[in-house]
């Protein structure tokens, strides 16, 4: 080979430069990785010590200080049964919040991302508000509205806050999936002789869906989770499991309330795995 | 003009890259492995201070790791890095006094032109930054867009945008990762010549790493053809192209008809004789880069005449066939020719005004025996065969 | 091929026949019409009835007059301006950790975590899936007196700092301060996190190895070209963080004690308790417009407009 160089055996290489690094060097080198690794257990130690309390047997009525193992939570769920009653409700006010936040916010993340029209900026200044509103504002507005209406307060008010909170979050969220979608795709199923519902149903609306489930997982999730505004729009006989929660701090935390919190975790994990699983045997890898 | 001035105030003022200028790189057994995959295998390599070297290779050939290495963006597994005699294996990007014109540009969005253009100067903590920012603009031919961000600009433009921004620094070596690759046909000439006309004047070492054999041509001294990691044949562009020393030299670099030979009676002084099914054909002997008695007799298409059948061969190479295909290119004529074996040959014929062949003719094809080239036979017919001109304007 | 022309809202000049122009013309609106009209009816009005009930005099048995009177204005103001302020100072510094926190995060899952990315993604997401109050609940245990977290801070000198700082009062860490903030800190972190990490995750890896290519030593490059393009999501995080913090009061109620009150505990118990509809309004929409008008100036300053 005439490429080659002929090297002189001094100038050959040593092996692999592979130095011992000081404990500080290493410290310095790594300082990013050590730094997040100490936030992410920061962000962890909540969750870890509610699964762990799930499995405590407290002497007194609150569940603070570690006493002894127990499955006896795990067993009997529902030993208050106001608490499971509380989780119906949030259940069920958490989808139905899903399902009409989702659809309306998903038509008009439509209307925004193809369409041109008068009043759009007035559009966005209206999504964007209620995400840049303190949730105790949000809440106490909407109290002053039903009062001066003299609307009875219960689960149908919590309703209707939860789905103007959830609208926002579900048009931002699908709008952005919308238009990421390269337009060619919709041409070419045009061009291959798809008229525009069959268009829309074909290829839109397979190819918008991740975006329309997140938004929907999002919404449940805020409509679940929500404690301050549904506080301001219910009534005694309505009391979500969040408000439940706040109650029980202030007269007794049962532990059941730490089994709730760990199936949340763990169903949370599940469903983004099934997510991703889904994902990727879409994307056929 | 700009480029007198460019070098005269830069080798005044600016000193760490200045005591390295004139400087070969030299790279030793340089090696480099992902896991189990080598992508640069023992390389050794030589490049002069102030040529315009160009690396070229096909997808994966390890051309591209080893530019990194160089840049130090990439650590060597093995091997070493010089720089004229300092050894800069081991030394931060930050460090080195080279540059680099990345692919896509990677020009910093949020600055304007010329706080790109000045960013390695201002990090140097280089003296008297404007008059070089704008010295390095007008030597790019972009004096008016100081003040344009990025994104305002044509890809041409940002391209040079890349190139002033490394070559402000008067690098001891620029290195350039397929700068052209995003520019389309016209542009990449245009861009070919320059960048040729920019190196001369101000003298840098380029290093120049290209898919593109047509790139590679128009611009370096000197070509190193890389495969599966390793070089596969270095040198001129004429003496790469007209005589090959491996297949996928031969295949990759132009395009060239392989037809299998094999001695009979012994190597001659001037001319070797073989035999190619039976048919005796001639080749230089010097041009024979194989020790067996079998190899791959080669010659490249434009060599070939084809002549309809009985004319005057004297001391030709010659064989006979059909054509089965005529493709007209204007300046030239693209046929295949069918041997009698099977096998089709290749033929560039220019566009002399002489009557087309039309398919089904039968043919001679003939060549000059100087123009051949022997192959060693165990390598693949076809190694470096349709991956080389992606973005060229057809070989 | 009309309908090639028709899929993109670009296209909307072209003309084909009147009809389908006034029903393309009337397709925006239709889609709006539901979500916006739940907008305007439960969040648009509600607010113009808040603004309302704060210039009202009267109460809850005899009913309201609108009096235009800022006299509710005043008043509250007089009463809650310590924890009208300290809710803001609160939820500043609760910013700034979350951001300290969150932008090693970002940065680490964006640039060196590989292919273990989305898994990452998810552990930092996945807490705060868990309820909102189970999870503070959880640090009532965490910070409780003789809990190790609280016998570490001791050990290493640093409720020493804490407590020379008012930053915990008599060693003890629930019911503080420092309680409040660890709690708005750690809640806040996934709306820090995730836009910091959305815009890291768009940089162009090669410009950071532009920026070493052109002498620019890591910190410094972090500084020259990281930070600078990653500011579209320093801005929206903050933002993210801060407004609601400013208004949470679960934090303060159940990490802190009567000196951590925050606005939000003030307008809950005013509405709610004692039924003073009038000045808990005034509260509510004075907070509003507080942050509005701080979002304002920061996103001028910022100069990143497209924050939707």
């Amino acid at each position: 080979m005439a490429a080659t160089t002929t090297v002189a055996s001094a100038t050959r290489p040593a092996p692999p430069r592979r130095r011992r690094k000081s404990p500080l060097a290493w410290t310095r080198e790594h300082i990013v990785s050590l730094a997040a690794a100490a936030a992410f257990l920061y962000i962890m130690l909540p969750n870890i010590v509610v699964i762990v309390f799930s499995f405590n047997l407290p002497n007194g009525r609150y569940n603070y200080a570690w006493t002894r193992f127990s499955l006896n939570a795990w067993l009997h769920p529902c030993a208050d049964p106001a608490m499971c009653q509380a989780l119906g409700l949030s259940l069920k006010i958490g989808v139905a919040a899903t399902v009409i936040a989702t659809a309306l916010g998903t038509l008009v993340a439509f209307a925004l991302a193809r369409h041109r029209f008068r009043g759009r900026a007035m559009t966005n200044l209206l999504i964007f508000m209620p995400m840049a509103t303190p949730e105790v504002v949000m809440g106490s507005s909407l109290l002053t509205l039903f009062v001066n209406l003299r609307l009875a307060l219960g689960a149908t008010t919590i309703l209707i806050a939860h789905i103007m909170f959830c609208l926002s979050f579900v048009v931002v969220t699908v709008k952005a999936r919308v238009q990421s979608l390269d337009p060619r795709l919709e041409q070419a199923a045009m061009d291959l002789y798809a008229n525009e519902t069959q268009t829309f149903w074909r290829v839109t609306l397979p190819l918008v869906a991740p975006g329309i489930a997140a938004a929907a997982l999002l919404s449940f999730s805020l409509s679940f989770d929500d404690y301050i505004i549904t506080n301001f729009n219910s009534s005694p006989s309505s009391v979500t499991f969040p408000m439940y929660v706040w109650g029980a701090a202030q007269r007794g935390t049962p532990v059941q309330i730490n089994v709730i919190g760990t199936l949340m975790f763990i169903i949370a994990i599940g469903a983004v795995a099934v997510g991703q699983l889904v994902g990727r045997r879409r994307r056929g890898a | 003009m700009t480029v007198a001035d460019l070098s005269v105030s830069a080798s005044g003022l600016s000193a760490p890259p200045a005591q390295a200028a004139g400087a070969d790189l030299r790279l030793v057994a340089l090696t480099k492995r992902f896991g189990e995959f080598t992508a640069v295998d023992d390389l050794h390599l030589t490049i002069p201070a102030g040529s315009f070297f160009a690396l070229l290779g096909p997808s994966g050939c390890g051309k591209t790791t080893t530019l990194r290495m160089v840049a130090g963006l990439e650590e060597p597994t093995l091997g070493q890095i010089l720089l004229g005699e300092a050894d800069i294996s081991a030394t931060k990007p930050y460090r080195r006094p080279v540059n680099t014109v990345f692919q896509n540009y990677a020009l910093f969005p949020h600055l304007d032109i010329a706080e790109n253009v000045a960013f390695g100067l201002r990090r140097r903590g280089v003296k008297d930054v404007s008059a070089k920012v704008n010295d390095a603009l007008e030597l790019v031919q972009l004096g008016g867009y100081a003040k344009r961000k990025p994104a305002q600009l044509s890809g041409g433009q940002q391209q040079r945008v890349a190139l002033a921004r490394a070559l402000v620094n008067q690098p001891s070596v620029l290195l350039l990762d397929e700068p052209l690759g995003a520019l389309d046909l016209k542009l990449r000439r245009q861009m070919q010549i320059e960048l040729k006309r920019i190196q001369t004047e101000v003298g840098l070492t380029f290093v120049h790493v290209t898919h593109d054999q047509e790139e590679a041509m128009t611009m370096a001294d000197t070509i190193a053809v890389m495969n599966a990691g390793h070089i596969e044949q270095m040198g001129d562009p004429t003496t790469l192209y007209e005589r090959p020393a491996t297949t996928f030299a031969a295949n990759f670099l132009g395009q060239s008809n392989l037809l299998a030979a094999r001695i009979s009676g012994g190597r001659g002084a001037q001319l070797t004789s073989v035999v190619v099914q039976g048919r005796r054909l001639a080749l230089p002997t010097e041009r024979i880069s194989s020790a067996g008695e079998d190899l791959w007799l080669g010659v490249r298409p434009e060599k070939l005449l084809v002549l309809p059948a009985g004319e005057d061969l004297a001391g030709r190479n010659s064989l006979e066939g059909t054509v089965t295909d005529a493709s007209f290119m204007g300046v030239s004529t693209h046929y295949l020719v069918r041997m009698p074996w099977g096998q089709e040959l290749t033929v560039v014929q220019q566009n002399d005004g002489s009557a087309p062949l039309r398919t089904g003719d039968h043919v001679v094809v003939a060549w000059d025996p100087v123009h051949s080239f022997g192959l060693d036979a165990t390598q693949d017919a076809h190694a470096g065969e349709d991956i080389g001109d992606t973005g060229g304007a057809g070989s | 091929m009309s309908a090639l022309a028709h899929v993109p809202s670009r296209s909307s000049g072209s003309a084909t026949s009147s009809g389908r122009v006034g029903r393309r013309r009337a397709t925006p609106y239709l889609l709006l019409l539901p979500g916006m009209a739940w907008l305007v009816v439960f969040f648009a009005v509600p607010m113009a009835f808040l603004a309302s009930q704060s210039l009202q005099q009267g109460n809850i048995e005899t009913g309201y007059v609108l009096t235009w009177d800022w006299q509710n204005y005043v008043s509250a103001f007089g009463n809650y301006w310590p924890q009208f302020s300290r809710s803001l100072y609160y939820a500043g510094v609760a910013t700034v950790l979350t951001f300290l926190i969150g932008y090693p995060l970002a940065y680490a899952i964006a640039f060196k975590s590989g292919r273990w990315k989305n898994v990452l993604l998810v552990m930092v997401i996945a807490p705060f899936f868990t309820s909102f109050l189970i999870r503070t609940l959880a640090w009532q245990t965490i910070l409780t007196t003789n809990g190790w977290v609280v016998r570490f801070l001791r050990d290493v000198g640093l409720m020493h700092l804490f407590q020379l700082a008012h930053l915990v009062n008599n060693n003890v860490v629930l019911g503080s301060q420092l309680a409040v903030i660890t709690g708005l800190t750690y809640n806040f972190i996934p709306f820090m996190v995730l836009p910091l990490y959305a815009s890291l995750e768009r940089i162009d890896i090669r410009l950071l190895e532009a920026a070493g290519d052109l002498y620019a030593k890591p910190w410094t490059g972090f500084r020259k070209v990281t930070l600078p393009l990653s500011m579209p999501g320093v801005v929206a995080g903050t933002l993210l963080t801060f407004i609601p913090a400013a208004g949470d009061y679960i934090n303060s109620t159940l990490l802190g004690n009567p000196d951590t009150t925050m606005i939000g505990q003030v307008i809950d118990a005013q509405f709610l308790r004692v039924l003073d509809y009038p000045t808990a309004a005034a509260l509510s929409f004075t907070l509003m417009v507080t942050i509005v008008v701080m979002v304002m100036v920061y996103v001028r300053r910022a100069g990143t407009e497209e924050l939707v």
